[in-house]
Protein backbone atom coordinates (compact mmCIF):
# COMPACT_ATOMS: atom_id res chain seq x y z
CA UNK A 1 0.00 0.00 0.00
CA UNK A 2 1.60 3.29 -1.00
CA UNK A 3 -0.30 6.50 -0.55
CA UNK A 4 1.33 9.55 -2.06
CA UNK A 5 -0.06 13.21 -0.96
CA UNK A 6 0.30 16.59 -2.24
CA UNK A 7 4.05 15.48 -3.37
CA UNK A 8 5.42 18.49 -5.02
CA UNK A 9 9.53 18.32 -5.78
CA UNK A 10 11.21 21.44 -7.17
CA UNK A 11 14.98 21.81 -8.18
CA UNK A 12 15.97 25.40 -7.92
CA UNK A 13 13.21 27.12 -10.08
CA UNK A 14 12.33 24.11 -12.23
CA UNK A 15 9.07 22.64 -11.15
CA UNK A 16 9.79 18.26 -11.22
CA UNK A 17 6.50 17.06 -9.66
CA UNK A 18 3.49 19.44 -8.87
CA UNK A 19 1.01 18.35 -6.21
CA UNK A 20 0.74 14.78 -7.22
CA UNK A 21 -1.81 12.44 -5.08
CA UNK A 22 -1.80 8.55 -5.53
CA UNK A 23 -3.00 5.44 -4.12
CA UNK A 24 -1.68 2.07 -4.81
CA UNK A 25 -3.76 -0.97 -3.11
CA UNK A 26 -1.78 -4.14 -1.99
CA UNK A 27 -0.92 -6.60 -5.25
CA UNK A 28 -1.70 -3.98 -7.81
CA UNK A 29 0.20 -2.92 -11.30
CA UNK A 30 0.47 0.58 -11.25
CA UNK A 31 1.85 2.10 -14.56
CA UNK A 32 3.23 5.01 -14.26
CA UNK A 33 3.16 6.70 -18.21
CA UNK A 34 4.09 10.17 -19.24
CA UNK A 35 6.40 11.98 -21.93
CA UNK A 36 10.06 12.34 -20.83
CA UNK A 37 10.94 14.87 -18.11
CA UNK A 38 7.24 14.70 -17.15
CA UNK A 39 8.07 13.93 -13.42
CA UNK A 40 8.01 10.09 -13.14
CA UNK A 41 11.20 9.50 -12.36
CA UNK A 42 11.54 12.11 -9.83
CA UNK A 43 8.43 10.41 -8.51
CA UNK A 44 10.13 7.40 -7.99
CA UNK A 45 13.50 8.75 -6.47
CA UNK A 46 10.91 10.30 -3.70
CA UNK A 47 9.26 7.38 -2.59
CA UNK A 48 12.76 5.19 -2.97
CA UNK A 49 13.93 7.68 -0.15
CA UNK A 50 16.82 9.07 -2.73
CA UNK A 51 15.63 12.43 -2.34
CA UNK A 52 12.88 14.25 -0.17
CA UNK A 53 9.94 16.12 -1.61
CA UNK A 54 9.94 19.59 -1.17
CA UNK A 55 6.56 19.60 0.17
CA UNK A 56 3.77 16.85 0.57
CA UNK A 57 4.67 13.29 2.40
CA UNK A 58 4.40 9.58 1.10
CA UNK A 59 3.57 6.73 2.92
CA UNK A 60 4.97 3.12 1.94
CA UNK A 61 3.06 0.01 4.06
CA UNK A 62 2.44 2.61 7.11
CA UNK A 63 5.72 4.08 6.95
CA UNK A 64 6.51 7.64 6.13
CA UNK A 65 9.30 8.08 3.92
CA UNK A 66 10.55 11.02 5.58
CA UNK A 67 10.41 9.97 9.27
CA UNK A 68 11.22 6.01 8.75
CA UNK A 69 13.18 6.07 5.58
CA UNK A 70 15.26 2.91 6.46
CA UNK A 71 11.64 0.56 7.21
CA UNK A 72 10.51 2.10 3.63
CA UNK A 73 13.44 1.24 2.10
CA UNK A 74 13.45 -2.25 3.81
CA UNK A 75 10.16 -3.08 1.77
CA UNK A 76 10.67 -1.78 -1.14
CA UNK A 77 12.79 -2.99 -4.17
CA UNK A 78 14.05 -0.53 -6.77
CA UNK A 79 14.97 -0.61 -9.68
CA UNK A 80 16.74 2.86 -11.13
CA UNK A 81 16.28 4.40 -15.16
CA UNK A 82 18.88 2.98 -17.08
CA UNK A 83 20.09 0.14 -14.35
CA UNK A 84 23.24 1.46 -12.69
CA UNK A 85 24.97 -1.67 -11.11
CA UNK A 86 28.74 -2.02 -10.53
CA UNK A 87 30.09 -3.04 -13.51
CA UNK A 88 33.39 -4.40 -12.35
CA UNK A 89 31.61 -6.82 -9.70
CA UNK A 90 30.54 -10.53 -10.96
CA UNK A 91 26.98 -11.24 -11.01
CA UNK A 92 27.26 -13.83 -8.36
CA UNK A 93 29.44 -11.13 -6.05
CA UNK A 94 27.33 -8.07 -6.43
CA UNK A 95 23.96 -10.43 -5.43
CA UNK A 96 25.55 -11.55 -2.67
CA UNK A 97 26.57 -8.43 -1.84
CA UNK A 98 23.22 -6.60 -2.18
CA UNK A 99 21.84 -9.87 0.02
CA UNK A 100 24.24 -9.03 2.58
CA UNK A 101 23.23 -5.20 2.59
CA UNK A 102 19.69 -5.94 2.89
CA UNK A 103 20.67 -8.01 5.86
CA UNK A 104 19.14 -11.75 4.88
CA UNK A 105 19.66 -14.00 7.38
CA UNK A 106 23.13 -15.80 6.20
CA UNK A 107 21.07 -19.33 6.10
CA UNK A 108 18.95 -17.64 3.99
CA UNK A 109 20.93 -15.89 1.56
CA UNK A 110 22.02 -18.56 -0.80
CA UNK A 111 18.41 -19.83 -0.96
CA UNK A 112 17.63 -16.37 -2.15
CA UNK A 113 20.42 -15.87 -4.67
CA UNK A 114 19.47 -19.27 -5.89
CA UNK A 115 16.31 -18.50 -6.10
CA UNK A 116 16.67 -14.91 -8.09
CA UNK A 117 19.19 -16.80 -10.18
CA UNK A 118 16.57 -19.09 -11.67
CA UNK A 119 13.59 -16.61 -11.34
CA UNK A 120 16.01 -14.31 -13.88
CA UNK A 121 17.68 -16.20 -15.72
CA UNK A 122 20.90 -15.67 -14.86
CA UNK A 123 22.80 -19.07 -14.64
CA UNK A 124 25.10 -18.67 -17.47
CA UNK A 125 26.36 -15.24 -16.59
CA UNK A 126 26.86 -15.69 -12.55
CA UNK A 127 30.78 -15.61 -13.52
CA UNK A 128 31.16 -12.82 -15.43
CA UNK A 129 31.57 -9.19 -15.07
CA UNK A 130 28.28 -7.13 -15.05
CA UNK A 131 30.39 -4.99 -17.24
CA UNK A 132 30.84 -7.57 -19.71
CA UNK A 133 27.15 -8.40 -19.91
CA UNK A 134 24.46 -7.21 -22.88
CA UNK A 135 21.83 -4.82 -22.23
CA UNK A 136 18.82 -7.69 -21.10
CA UNK A 137 21.01 -9.40 -18.93
CA UNK A 138 21.76 -6.06 -17.04
CA UNK A 139 18.31 -5.49 -16.50
CA UNK A 140 17.66 -9.07 -15.40
CA UNK A 141 20.50 -8.63 -12.61
CA UNK A 142 18.70 -5.09 -11.68
CA UNK A 143 15.71 -6.71 -11.21
CA UNK A 144 17.57 -9.99 -9.34
CA UNK A 145 19.11 -6.97 -7.42
CA UNK A 146 15.78 -5.44 -6.93
CA UNK A 147 13.46 -8.95 -5.82
CA UNK A 148 16.69 -10.20 -3.19
CA UNK A 149 15.11 -9.53 -0.60
CA UNK A 150 11.66 -10.49 -1.26
CA UNK A 151 10.06 -6.68 -1.07
CA UNK A 152 6.42 -6.30 -0.95
CA UNK A 153 6.57 -3.48 -3.38
CA UNK A 154 8.36 -2.91 -6.64
CA UNK A 155 9.74 0.08 -8.05
CA UNK A 156 10.50 -0.39 -12.03
CA UNK A 157 11.97 2.75 -13.60
CA UNK A 158 11.42 2.06 -16.89
CA UNK A 159 12.01 -1.92 -16.73
CA UNK A 160 12.08 -2.62 -20.92
CA UNK A 161 13.37 0.61 -22.12
CA UNK A 162 16.60 -0.54 -24.32
CA UNK A 163 15.73 -4.56 -25.04
CA UNK A 164 14.91 -6.16 -28.01
CA UNK A 165 11.17 -7.24 -28.65
CA UNK A 166 11.94 -10.66 -27.18
CA UNK A 167 13.07 -9.35 -23.98
CA UNK A 168 10.64 -7.02 -23.35
CA UNK A 169 7.86 -9.82 -23.52
CA UNK A 170 9.97 -11.59 -21.34
CA UNK A 171 10.27 -8.89 -18.75
CA UNK A 172 6.65 -7.85 -19.25
CA UNK A 173 5.82 -11.35 -18.42
CA UNK A 174 7.74 -11.74 -15.54
CA UNK A 175 6.22 -9.00 -14.39
CA UNK A 176 2.92 -10.00 -15.07
CA UNK A 177 3.93 -12.80 -13.22
CA UNK A 178 5.12 -11.32 -9.86
CA UNK A 179 2.39 -8.53 -10.18
CA UNK A 180 -0.04 -11.61 -8.39
CA UNK A 181 1.62 -11.36 -5.31
CA UNK A 182 3.56 -7.84 -5.06
CA UNK A 183 2.44 -4.15 -5.52
CA UNK A 184 4.28 -2.74 -8.38
CA UNK A 185 4.94 0.40 -9.58
CA UNK A 186 6.18 0.66 -13.01
CA UNK A 187 7.15 3.61 -15.05
CA UNK A 188 7.34 4.02 -19.01
CA UNK A 189 6.58 5.53 -22.30
CA UNK A 190 5.82 2.61 -24.63
CA UNK A 191 2.46 2.57 -24.17
CA UNK A 192 1.40 -1.00 -24.91
CA UNK A 193 3.58 -2.53 -22.13
CA UNK A 194 0.72 -0.61 -19.86
CA UNK A 195 -2.33 -2.23 -21.36
CA UNK A 196 -0.09 -5.96 -21.25
CA UNK A 197 0.93 -5.38 -17.68
CA UNK A 198 -0.86 -2.96 -15.59
CA UNK A 199 -4.28 -2.89 -13.70
CA UNK A 200 -4.24 1.04 -13.29
CA UNK A 201 -2.68 4.20 -15.08
CA UNK A 202 -1.19 7.34 -13.84
CA UNK A 203 -0.71 9.56 -16.46
CA UNK A 204 1.70 12.82 -15.35
CA UNK A 205 2.95 15.64 -17.53
CA UNK A 206 4.43 18.86 -16.47
CA UNK A 207 4.77 17.33 -12.79
CA UNK A 208 1.23 17.13 -12.98
CA UNK A 209 -1.11 14.24 -12.54
CA UNK A 210 -3.64 14.46 -15.67
CA UNK A 211 -5.66 11.14 -15.64
CA UNK A 212 -6.66 7.93 -13.15
CA UNK A 213 -7.94 5.09 -13.71
CA UNK A 214 -7.72 1.57 -15.19
CA UNK A 215 -7.14 1.35 -19.14
CA UNK A 216 -10.57 1.14 -19.81
CA UNK A 217 -11.40 3.82 -17.72
CA UNK A 218 -9.32 6.01 -19.38
CA UNK A 219 -10.18 5.11 -22.80
CA UNK A 220 -14.07 5.78 -21.75
CA UNK A 221 -13.19 8.92 -20.13
CA UNK A 222 -11.04 10.42 -23.44
CA UNK A 223 -13.43 8.87 -25.83
CA UNK A 224 -15.50 11.62 -27.67
CA UNK A 225 -18.11 10.30 -29.95
CA UNK A 226 -17.65 7.00 -30.85
CA UNK A 227 -16.99 6.26 -34.54
CA UNK A 228 -18.45 2.96 -36.40
CA UNK A 229 -17.85 1.16 -39.45
CA UNK A 230 -20.91 -0.47 -41.16
CA UNK A 231 -21.43 -2.36 -44.29
CA UNK A 232 -25.00 -2.08 -44.82
CA UNK A 233 -27.17 -4.03 -47.75
CA UNK A 234 -30.11 -1.87 -48.62
CA UNK A 235 -29.84 0.76 -51.18
CA UNK A 236 -27.76 3.82 -50.82
CA UNK A 237 -30.59 6.48 -51.59
CA UNK A 238 -32.54 4.48 -48.45
CA UNK A 239 -29.85 4.45 -45.99
CA UNK A 240 -28.97 8.01 -46.15
CA UNK A 241 -32.11 9.30 -45.29
CA UNK A 242 -32.60 7.37 -42.32
CA UNK A 243 -29.32 8.15 -41.25
CA UNK A 244 -30.61 11.67 -41.54
CA UNK A 245 -33.57 11.30 -39.87
CA UNK A 246 -32.31 9.42 -36.96
CA UNK A 247 -30.90 11.83 -34.02
CA UNK A 248 -27.99 9.40 -32.85
CA UNK A 249 -26.19 9.93 -35.99
CA UNK A 250 -24.26 12.78 -35.75
CA UNK A 251 -22.41 12.12 -39.35
CA UNK A 252 -22.37 9.51 -41.75
CA UNK A 253 -19.98 9.44 -44.68
CA UNK A 254 -20.36 7.17 -47.15
CA UNK A 255 -16.82 4.97 -47.67
CA UNK A 256 -17.48 3.09 -50.70
CA UNK A 257 -19.89 0.11 -52.66
CA UNK A 258 -19.85 -3.67 -53.16
CA UNK A 259 -22.27 -5.43 -55.19
CA UNK A 260 -25.29 -3.67 -53.14
CA UNK A 261 -23.49 -3.10 -50.23
CA UNK A 262 -22.61 0.32 -48.62
CA UNK A 263 -20.00 0.69 -46.15
CA UNK A 264 -20.48 3.75 -43.93
CA UNK A 265 -18.10 5.32 -41.23
CA UNK A 266 -20.65 6.77 -38.73
CA UNK A 267 -19.97 8.83 -35.97
CA UNK A 268 -22.78 8.21 -33.07
CA UNK A 269 -23.36 11.35 -30.26
CA UNK A 270 -20.89 10.68 -27.02
CA UNK A 271 -24.53 10.91 -25.22
CA UNK A 272 -25.66 7.61 -27.03
CA UNK A 273 -23.97 4.59 -24.20
CA UNK A 274 -24.09 1.54 -26.86
CA UNK A 275 -23.54 2.58 -30.11
CA UNK A 276 -23.42 -0.92 -31.69
CA UNK A 277 -26.30 -1.78 -30.79
CA UNK A 278 -28.82 1.42 -31.75
CA UNK A 279 -26.95 0.65 -34.96
CA UNK A 280 -27.84 -3.37 -34.89
CA UNK A 281 -31.56 -2.40 -33.82
CA UNK A 282 -31.59 0.56 -36.38
CA UNK A 283 -31.09 -2.08 -38.97
CA UNK A 284 -33.23 -5.18 -38.09
CA UNK A 285 -35.73 -2.09 -37.70
CA UNK A 286 -35.66 -1.17 -41.59
CA UNK A 287 -34.87 -4.66 -42.35
CA UNK A 288 -31.42 -3.96 -43.72
CA UNK A 289 -29.01 -6.95 -43.88
CA UNK A 290 -25.87 -6.24 -41.95
CA UNK A 291 -22.45 -7.81 -42.55
CA UNK A 292 -20.11 -5.44 -41.13
CA UNK A 293 -20.20 -3.80 -37.69
CA UNK A 294 -17.09 -2.64 -36.05
CA UNK A 295 -16.02 0.27 -33.57
CA UNK A 296 -13.46 1.97 -33.62
CA UNK A 297 -11.92 1.93 -30.17
CA UNK A 298 -9.62 5.07 -28.93
CA UNK A 299 -6.21 3.30 -28.45
CA UNK A 300 -3.82 4.59 -25.45
CA UNK A 301 -1.62 5.93 -27.80
CA UNK A 302 -4.38 8.39 -28.90
CA UNK A 303 -5.72 9.03 -25.35
CA UNK A 304 -2.11 9.83 -24.34
CA UNK A 305 -1.42 12.08 -27.10
CA UNK A 306 -4.77 13.77 -26.34
CA UNK A 307 -4.10 13.98 -22.81
CA UNK A 308 -0.54 15.31 -22.98
CA UNK A 309 -1.03 17.60 -25.54
CA UNK A 310 -3.88 19.43 -23.52
CA UNK A 311 -3.50 22.72 -22.32
CA UNK B 1 27.83 -3.01 12.03
CA UNK B 2 27.21 -5.67 9.39
CA UNK B 3 26.56 -2.92 6.85
CA UNK B 4 29.56 -1.30 7.21
CA UNK B 5 31.73 -4.98 7.25
CA UNK B 6 29.35 -5.68 4.10
CA UNK B 7 30.37 -2.24 2.24
CA UNK B 8 33.81 -2.62 3.77
CA UNK B 9 34.46 -6.09 2.09
CA UNK B 10 33.14 -5.11 -1.01
CA UNK B 11 35.34 -2.09 -1.90
CA UNK B 12 38.18 -3.31 -0.67
CA UNK B 13 37.28 -6.17 -2.98
CA UNK B 14 36.64 -4.11 -5.60
CA UNK B 15 40.69 -2.30 -5.36
CA UNK B 16 42.01 -5.79 -6.41
CA UNK B 17 39.51 -6.56 -9.23
CA UNK B 18 41.34 -4.02 -11.53
CA UNK B 19 44.84 -3.79 -12.61
CA UNK B 20 44.79 -0.02 -11.25
CA UNK B 21 45.53 -1.22 -7.94
CA UNK B 22 48.34 -3.70 -8.73
CA UNK B 23 49.68 -0.57 -10.58
CA UNK B 24 49.21 2.10 -8.01
CA UNK B 25 50.92 -0.30 -5.59
CA UNK B 26 54.14 -0.85 -7.40
CA UNK B 27 54.95 2.54 -8.47
CA UNK B 28 54.19 3.45 -4.45
CA UNK B 29 56.66 0.50 -3.69
CA UNK B 30 59.26 1.22 -6.41
CA UNK B 31 59.68 5.47 -5.98
CA UNK B 32 59.71 4.88 -1.96
CA UNK B 33 62.08 2.50 -2.48
CA UNK B 34 63.87 4.58 -5.06
CA UNK B 35 64.60 7.66 -3.06
CA UNK B 36 65.13 6.07 -0.35
CA UNK B 37 68.32 3.46 -1.19
CA UNK B 38 69.56 5.98 -3.61
CA UNK B 39 71.11 7.39 -1.35
CA UNK B 40 70.68 4.97 1.56
CA UNK B 41 74.17 3.07 0.84
CA UNK B 42 75.83 6.75 0.72
CA UNK B 43 74.95 7.78 3.84
CA UNK B 44 76.36 5.05 6.02
CA UNK B 45 73.44 5.51 8.51
CA UNK B 46 70.97 3.00 9.77
CA UNK B 47 67.61 4.78 10.32
CA UNK B 48 64.66 5.68 8.29
CA UNK B 49 64.48 9.04 8.90
CA UNK B 50 64.64 9.74 5.01
CA UNK B 51 62.26 7.33 4.40
CA UNK B 52 59.48 8.55 6.74
CA UNK B 53 60.35 12.57 5.52
CA UNK B 54 59.64 11.20 2.14
CA UNK B 55 56.43 10.09 2.68
CA UNK B 56 54.35 13.58 2.94
CA UNK B 57 55.59 13.67 -1.01
CA UNK B 58 54.61 10.43 -1.95
CA UNK B 59 51.35 10.65 -0.21
CA UNK B 60 50.44 13.70 -1.84
CA UNK B 61 49.71 12.12 -5.44
CA UNK B 62 49.37 8.21 -3.97
CA UNK B 63 45.97 9.20 -1.84
CA UNK B 64 44.55 11.25 -4.04
CA UNK B 65 44.96 8.58 -7.03
CA UNK B 66 43.53 6.24 -4.13
CA UNK B 67 40.39 7.59 -3.14
CA UNK B 68 39.52 9.41 -7.00
CA UNK B 69 37.18 7.09 -7.66
CA UNK B 70 35.22 6.03 -4.58
CA UNK B 71 32.40 8.38 -4.72
CA UNK B 72 32.94 9.89 -8.25
CA UNK B 73 32.45 6.77 -9.59
CA UNK B 74 29.39 6.05 -7.86
CA UNK B 75 28.17 9.05 -9.06
CA UNK B 76 28.98 8.65 -13.03
CA UNK B 77 27.28 5.47 -12.84
CA UNK B 78 24.34 5.99 -11.13
CA UNK B 79 24.98 3.23 -8.75
CA UNK B 80 24.77 6.02 -5.99
CA UNK B 81 21.16 5.73 -6.16
CA UNK B 82 20.96 2.05 -5.74
CA UNK B 83 23.65 2.16 -2.69
CA UNK B 84 21.61 5.22 -1.11
CA UNK B 85 18.10 3.87 -1.65
CA UNK B 86 19.12 0.40 0.21
CA UNK B 87 18.70 0.45 3.85
CA UNK B 88 21.31 1.82 4.75
CA UNK B 89 22.24 5.29 6.88
CA UNK B 90 24.06 7.50 5.04
CA UNK B 91 27.66 7.35 7.15
CA UNK B 92 27.64 3.21 7.29
CA UNK B 93 28.17 4.05 3.60
CA UNK B 94 30.66 6.81 4.12
CA UNK B 95 32.78 4.86 6.92
CA UNK B 96 32.71 1.52 4.67
CA UNK B 97 34.63 3.39 2.30
CA UNK B 98 36.62 4.95 4.43
CA UNK B 99 37.72 2.17 6.02
CA UNK B 100 38.05 0.56 3.03
CA UNK B 101 40.97 2.44 1.71
CA UNK B 102 42.85 2.94 5.09
CA UNK B 103 42.87 -0.46 5.04
CA UNK B 104 44.10 -0.15 1.12
CA UNK B 105 46.76 2.11 2.66
CA UNK B 106 47.86 -0.37 5.43
CA UNK B 107 48.80 -2.76 3.24
CA UNK B 108 50.41 -0.69 0.96
CA UNK B 109 52.84 0.81 4.21
CA UNK B 110 52.81 -3.41 5.18
CA UNK B 111 54.47 -3.59 1.69
CA UNK B 112 57.30 -1.40 2.22
CA UNK B 113 58.62 -3.93 5.11
CA UNK B 114 61.77 -4.60 2.76
CA UNK B 115 63.15 -1.06 4.43
CA UNK B 116 63.23 -1.85 7.76
CA UNK B 117 64.23 -4.92 7.17
CA UNK B 118 67.37 -3.62 5.10
CA UNK B 119 68.08 -0.92 8.04
CA UNK B 120 67.76 -3.68 10.42
CA UNK B 121 70.64 -6.55 8.51
CA UNK B 122 72.93 -3.46 7.66
CA UNK B 123 72.76 -1.84 10.62
CA UNK B 124 71.17 -1.13 14.48
CA UNK B 125 68.52 1.25 13.90
CA UNK B 126 67.07 2.94 16.73
CA UNK B 127 63.45 1.30 16.52
CA UNK B 128 61.49 4.45 18.07
CA UNK B 129 61.83 6.56 15.41
CA UNK B 130 61.25 3.65 13.33
CA UNK B 131 57.57 2.95 15.01
CA UNK B 132 57.11 6.37 15.24
CA UNK B 133 57.71 7.02 11.69
CA UNK B 134 55.41 4.40 10.57
CA UNK B 135 52.84 5.54 13.34
CA UNK B 136 53.22 9.22 11.67
CA UNK B 137 53.10 8.08 8.23
CA UNK B 138 49.76 6.26 8.38
CA UNK B 139 48.23 9.17 10.64
CA UNK B 140 49.30 11.76 7.97
CA UNK B 141 48.02 9.27 5.25
CA UNK B 142 44.81 8.56 6.42
CA UNK B 143 44.01 12.69 7.11
CA UNK B 144 45.43 12.51 3.13
CA UNK B 145 42.36 10.04 3.05
CA UNK B 146 39.64 11.67 4.67
CA UNK B 147 40.25 14.89 2.62
CA UNK B 148 40.47 12.91 -1.07
CA UNK B 149 37.24 11.01 -0.10
CA UNK B 150 35.40 14.40 0.94
CA UNK B 151 36.40 15.90 -2.32
CA UNK B 152 35.45 12.35 -4.28
CA UNK B 153 32.59 13.11 -3.14
CA UNK B 154 31.95 16.66 -4.43
CA UNK B 155 32.19 16.05 -8.22
CA UNK B 156 30.96 13.43 -10.83
CA UNK B 157 35.00 13.41 -12.72
CA UNK B 158 37.45 11.23 -11.04
CA UNK B 159 40.25 13.81 -12.55
CA UNK B 160 38.99 16.51 -11.10
CA UNK B 161 38.71 14.78 -7.94
CA UNK B 162 42.22 14.12 -8.40
CA UNK B 163 43.53 17.29 -9.06
CA UNK B 164 41.62 19.09 -6.34
CA UNK B 165 42.71 17.21 -3.51
CA UNK B 166 45.87 17.49 -4.39
CA UNK B 167 45.71 21.05 -3.96
CA UNK B 168 44.14 21.23 -1.05
CA UNK B 169 46.41 18.35 0.57
CA UNK B 170 49.67 20.34 -0.56
CA UNK B 171 47.88 23.46 0.79
CA UNK B 172 47.79 21.38 4.16
CA UNK B 173 51.27 20.25 3.45
CA UNK B 174 53.00 23.79 3.16
CA UNK B 175 51.50 26.20 5.28
CA UNK B 176 53.35 24.97 8.12
CA UNK B 177 56.82 25.18 6.49
CA UNK B 178 58.96 28.16 6.95
CA UNK B 179 58.57 30.30 4.32
CA UNK B 180 55.23 30.49 4.26
CA UNK B 181 55.51 31.02 7.69
CA UNK B 182 58.20 34.51 6.99
CA UNK B 183 55.15 35.57 4.54
CA UNK B 184 52.30 35.83 6.66
CA UNK B 185 50.97 38.22 9.48
CA UNK B 186 52.52 37.74 12.68
CA UNK B 187 49.04 36.73 14.38
CA UNK B 188 48.32 34.23 12.00
CA UNK B 189 51.64 31.84 12.54
CA UNK B 190 50.44 29.83 15.18
CA UNK B 191 47.54 29.05 13.70
CA UNK B 192 49.22 28.05 10.32
CA UNK B 193 51.80 26.00 12.54
CA UNK B 194 49.31 24.36 14.17
CA UNK B 195 46.86 23.49 10.79
CA UNK B 196 50.36 22.55 8.46
CA UNK B 197 50.94 18.75 8.35
CA UNK B 198 54.74 19.33 8.98
CA UNK B 199 55.21 20.12 12.51
CA UNK B 200 52.62 17.18 13.61
CA UNK B 201 54.38 14.69 11.51
CA UNK B 202 57.85 15.59 12.18
CA UNK B 203 56.83 14.63 16.13
CA UNK B 204 55.57 11.26 15.66
CA UNK B 205 58.30 10.66 13.36
CA UNK B 206 60.54 11.21 15.76
CA UNK B 207 59.28 8.75 17.90
CA UNK B 208 57.40 11.77 20.47
CA UNK B 209 53.80 10.43 20.80
CA UNK B 210 52.01 13.87 21.60
CA UNK B 211 49.00 13.72 22.63
CA UNK B 212 48.56 17.52 20.79
CA UNK B 213 49.92 15.66 17.48
CA UNK B 214 46.81 12.63 17.96
CA UNK B 215 43.88 14.97 18.60
CA UNK B 216 44.79 17.32 15.54
CA UNK B 217 44.90 14.36 13.32
CA UNK B 218 42.30 12.76 14.88
CA UNK B 219 39.75 15.76 14.62
CA UNK B 220 41.24 16.35 11.24
CA UNK B 221 40.13 13.33 9.82
CA UNK B 222 36.79 13.17 11.83
CA UNK B 223 36.10 16.74 10.57
CA UNK B 224 37.00 15.63 6.98
CA UNK B 225 34.57 12.45 7.23
CA UNK B 226 31.80 14.37 8.73
CA UNK B 227 31.96 16.62 5.67
CA UNK B 228 31.90 13.46 3.54
CA UNK B 229 28.51 12.51 5.28
CA UNK B 230 27.50 15.52 4.74
CA UNK B 231 28.11 15.77 1.18
CA UNK B 232 26.42 12.25 0.77
CA UNK B 233 23.38 14.21 2.64
CA UNK B 234 23.14 17.00 0.17
CA UNK B 235 21.73 14.99 -1.98
CA UNK B 236 18.55 15.96 0.40
CA UNK B 237 18.91 19.38 0.24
Amino acid sequence: MIEVKNLTKRYGMTVAAKDVSFTVNNGEVLGFLGPNGAGKTTTMKILTCFMPPTAGSAVVEGFDILENSLEVRKRIGYLPESTPLYTDMMVEDYLAFIAEVRQIPKSQRNERIKKMVSVCNLQSVLKKDIGELSKGFKQRVGLAQAMIHDPKILILDEPTSGLDPNQIIEIRELIKELGKEKTIILSTHILPEVSATCDRVIIINEGKLIASGTPEELQDSAQGDSILYTTIHASKSDIEKVFAEVDFVKEHIFIDQHDKANRYKIVVKKSEKNPGESIFKLALDKGWTLSEIHKESMSLEDIFLKLTREK
Amino acid sequence: MGIIFAIFKKEFRSYFVSPVAYVMITIFLIVSNWLFFNTYFLDKEASMRLFIARMPWIFLFFIPAITMRIWAEEKKLGTIELLMTLPIKDYEAVIGKFISSFAFLVLCLILTFSVPATVAYTGNPDWGPVIGGYLGALLMGTAYLSLGLFISSITENQIIAFIIAIMISFVFLIIGDNFVLYSVPYFLVPLFEYLGFGSHFMSISRGVIDSRDLIYYFSFIFFFIFLNIRSVESRKW
